[in-house]
């Protein structure tokens, strides 16, 4: 349940989802502590990766997904070409039942970021095979216009790298992105803390996806819940129309009927002239 | 006798083995012929060979042949 009082669903591909949280599945080796954080997340879309069978004993994640009922997200990391990607989420399709797909197409393994080319021609051919695209994207406004006009169903441009936690580094080009966006614009990767989820929000953006930030927090299952209260919260504020930023302070409490002192003397006021502006 | 290679792994399979055989081997859980698993509950499992996918419907009715590279993949954790 979101803290909202009004209903605010998150629509992708004509599904409603209550909540603005994906959470990825990456990072924790214990099942039921990822359990305890997708609960504590209370997500309702979380990504896998797609590798070769091994057999497991006890428990398995796709066992935890369906018993808690969260809706799967296919991802197609570790692909660097079109090629691969477009194999990798026809295999996620058949095992996973689902035709939406997070497309990631990496350049290299030391960026981890988003080869452009690859990741249109991926777009392209996966659209004309009935997927439904959530393209992992750098953030590029440009290329978010490209991946839109190809009907990617979202636009999911990174903040910071995949793993770095630095937040987001580019924030005029997300503001960028989703005031033109005529399709959900998720921020995906470079998340490192509450805050950052929160502002991600209050820049536009529909929903915010990640996995490092909680996974390899100290404690994961307090990070999930942060997070679900930062992305509400700032869902919220990005509808509450926030006060202007301004230079000079603003008092909240009356300024007539103060008691007389001896500072008498009339003090300037009024904001600064705007920068470049003449004094 | 055919040998095929299956996740990266050599293996001799019987002669009249199909890909249902061999994911049921995998998963150890049976399976009814349109693949699904009769102990009830989803598989989550798909299968390219050579590079290409192969519906689970057509499991029963496809053939291992000699040469083959099988990848049986399934859902782990991922961002």
């Amino acid at each position: 349940m979101g803290t909202t009082a009004r209903p605010d669903p998150f629509v992708l591909d004509e599904v409603e989802l209550s909540s603005r949280l994906i959470m990825g599945t990456g990072g924790l080796s214990s099942l039921h502590t990822l359990e305890r954080a997708l609960r504590a997340s209370e997500t309702e879309l979380t990504t896998v990766a797609l590798r070769r069978y091994t057999p497991r004993q006890g428990d398995s994640l796709f066992s935890v997904l369906e018993r808690n009922r969260i809706r799967v997200l296919p991802n197609t990391a570790g692909c660097y070409t079109a090629r691969d990607a477009v194999l990798t989420a026809e295999l996620g399709r058949e095992a996973l039942e689902t035709d939406w797909v997070k497309l990631e197409v990496i350049a290299d393994e030391d960026t981890l970021l988003p080869d452009v080319s690859e990741l249109l021609e991926a777009t392209e051919q996966l659209v004309a095979r009935g997927f439904k695209v959530f393209a992992y994207t750098s953030d590029d406004p440009a290329v978010a216009r490209r991946l839109e006009d190809l009907g990617a169903t979202a636009v999911m441009p990174l903040g910071a790298p995949i793993g770095t936690g630095l937040g987001i580094l580019n924030p005029h080009n997300i503001e960028l992105i989703t005031s033109r966006a005529r399709v959900p614009v998720v921020l995906d990767a470079g998340i490192g803390t509450a805050s950052e989820a929160a502002w991600a929000m209050e820049l536009g953006c529909d929903a915010v996806l990640l996995a490092s930030a909680v996974t390899r927090a100290q404690d994961p299952v307090a990070m999930a819940t942060a997070m679900r209260h930062a992305v509400a919260a700032g869902r919220l504020a990005a509808g509450a129309g926030r006060i202007p930023a301004r230079r000079h302070a603003v008092a909240s409490s009356p300024t007539t009927g103060l008691i007389a002192t001896d500072a008498s003397e009339t003090v300037a006021r009024g904001d600064w002239a705007p920068t470049g502006a003449s004094r | 006798m055919p040998t095929i290679t299956l996740n990266g792994a050599p293996r001799v399979v019987s002669g009249d083995t199909t890909i249902i055989d061999l994911v049921s081997q995998t998963a150890a859980r049976p399976l009814a012929s349109d693949g699904r698993p009769l102990d009830g509950g989803g598989l989550g499992m798909a299968v390219a060979v050579d590079a290409a996918v192969v519906p689970r419907s057509r499991w029963s009715r496809t053939p291992v042949l000699e040469g083959q590279t099988i990848e049986i993949i399934t859902a782990v954790q991922g961002g």
